[in-house]
């Protein structure tokens, strides 16, 4: 009787540089980004700002003056981005649930909307308000 | 029933009722923003005034409120599953979660005072 064989080490290629990622993951990995930046930043900056904006006098003045500032405006632009990309991609993991487009070609569709839709909307917002 | 030998201290613990968790705090915060998007169109925009107003009323206090706990509900269980993927040693993750909890509480306390503190 021959030894029992160790199992071979199974491989890992984990060079992130070198990885070619297909567009599901792409979508995947700005959702868990797109979260990770909502909480950082998205939650306390709506706070601060929801809480300005119902300031009176005064205070109102200087959310709007805030607000008017470009790099403010930027920061506004990347986490509303950072909401509808992580809103899109959530909705399509709840649909991936209940087996709707978890099929390999309509879930790299769907990616790619996520994605590209994210985009537009943040796009149309930017351009409007400036 | 066969227990684990050893539990993780800083594990996810129910897999199943956070995974099911997540989504229902989803769907409460799609139907929100869906909601103050419908308000907010339906006034054809708001003015400072109008604003003041819409977060004068009770109602629209309280489905603001259940938006931010489900947010920091779904802000938890997002926060923790990374903190899960990419911070192995205890001595970092411990702390690094009661530190995510506690912000989390801060900011529902912080929303209660904005919500019904200065109206």
């Amino acid at each position: 009787m021959s030894a029992p064989q160790r199992p071979r080490p199974r491989p890992v290629y984990l060079n992130l540089l070198a990885i070619r990622m297909p567009v599901p993951a792409v979508a995947s990995i700005l959702h868990r980004l797109s979260g990770a930046l909502l909480f950082f930043f998205g939650i306390p900056s709506a706070l601060w700002a929801l809480q300005a904006s119902l300031g009176s006098g005064a205070a109102y003045d200087a959310f709007r003056a805030c607000l008017a500032h470009p790099l403010t405006r930027l920061a506004a632009l990347g986490l509303l981005w950072a909401y509808l990309h992580h809103l899109f991609a959530g909705l399509r993991h709840v649909l991936a649930d209940v087996h709707v487009g978890s099929e390999l070609k309509p879930a790299r569709h769907s990616a790619l909307l996520v994605i590209a839709a994210a985009l537009a909307i943040t796009l149309v917002v930017g351009v409007r308000a400036w | 029933m066969v227990m684990p030998a050893k539990k993780h201290l800083v594990g996810a613990h129910y897999g199943l009722a956070d995974w099911l968790a997540q989504r229902v705090t989803a769907v409460i915060m799609v139907l929100y923003t869906l909601l103050a998007l419908g308000v907010i169109a339906w006034h054809g925009g708001l003015d400072h005034a109008g604003w003041r107003a819409l977060f004068a009323h009770q109602g629209f206090r309280v489905a603001t409120f259940l938006f931010v706990a489900a947010l920091l509900y779904h802000a938890w269980v997002g926060m923790r599953n990374i903190s899960m993927d990419y911070v192995k040693p205890l001595a970092v993750r411990l702390p690094l979660q009661a530190a995510i909890v506690a912000a989390l509480v801060a900011y529902a306390g912080w929303t209660i005072g904005i919500l019904w503190g200065q109206l």
